[in-house]
């Protein structure tokens, strides 16, 4: 397994992880009300779950898995895969804090911006590498 | 494929076809006067397709095909993985046939039952990180 899918899987376990504690609390203090505050935790489940689990496994994956090229450089462009890593994480991280804190009012959306950089980044990075094996 | 991957996948598909059955029966309250209760089933649907379809789905297929932990527990700790599975399944019921009471009032004391299923999915979920983490490696 190529190093950015390790560093990407484990992220992405990571966020599971947390990802169910969180989920586990909400649901904890549904059943058995602890602090009715814990509801504010939602946004950051909704992100953990889809971005820094679902999105970040995909990605993670396909880097793993999909056809390499037949040059030098198998898994081409790595820059802008890492590139991709670095700012999906720092997206979901920025999105998380805005949505917690609630201020400044354009930190989520600057999060999301960041999202959609690293989505973009990484949709031209594995371009070329969706092709049938040996092409 | 291993035992242990292929139980995670058909309980996966089980919970695939019962999310799409209970979307339909969500999607239906637009059309038909349906009891109020079946608007409670909202969170268990998405959690049915969330938890027990896609995540299981990828932890059966990583268990099968992560790189081998070694070569005599090629998969880590089967016993772990069994856990996971449990803890998983039987918090993820739990959930379903308690949540839809609570909501409603009708049996808040089935509460304990949800507090218990959200303790029961956290550990599952944590169980599954542990034993995978050591596979995630370079060759």
């Amino acid at each position: 397994m190529p190093r950015l899918s390790v560093w990407a899987i484990r992220a992405a376990l990571v966020y599971l992880g947390i990802g169910f504690t969180v989920g586990g609390l909400m649901l904890f203090n549904k059943g058995v009300a602890l602090d009715s505050s814990l509801w504010r935790l939602w946004p950051l489940h909704i992100e953990l779950m889809l971005v820094g689990w679902t999105m970040q496994l995909a990605m993670a994956m396909a880097f793993w898995i999909l056809p390499r090229l037949q040059r030098l450089e198998r898994y081409g462009n790595t820059a802008l895969a890492w590139l991709a890593f670095g700012l999906l994480n720092a997206g979901m991280l920025a999105v998380m804090a805005g949505e917690w804190f609630g201020t400044p009012a354009w930190l989520s959306v600057a999060g999301r911006g960041v999202e959609l950089a690293a989505v973009v980044a990484f949709a031209v990075y594995i371009w070329p590498r969706v092709k049938s094996f040996g092409g | 494929m291993p035992r242990l991957a292929r139980w995670y996948i058909k309980l996966g598909l089980l919970y695939f076809v019962l999310a799409l059955a209970l979307g339909m029966l969500l999607q239906a309250r637009r059309v038909a006067d349906l009891p109020d209760w079946t608007a409670t089933l909202h969170p268990v649907y998405i959690h049915i397709l969330a938890v027990g379809w896609i995540t299981q789905l990828i932890i059966g297929v990583g268990y099968w095909m992560f790189p081998k932990f070694s070569k005599e527990h090629p998969r880590g700790s089967e016993k772990l993985g069994w856990a996971t599975l449990i803890l998983l399944n039987v918090g993820l019921i739990l959930r379903a046939l308690s949540e839809p009471r609570v909501a409603l009032r009708s049996e808040p004391d089935l509460g304990w039952l949800l507090a218990v299923s959200a303790v029961l999915q956290a550990a599952g979920g944590w169980l599954f990180v542990i034993n995978t983490w050591a596979r995630i490696k370079e060759r």
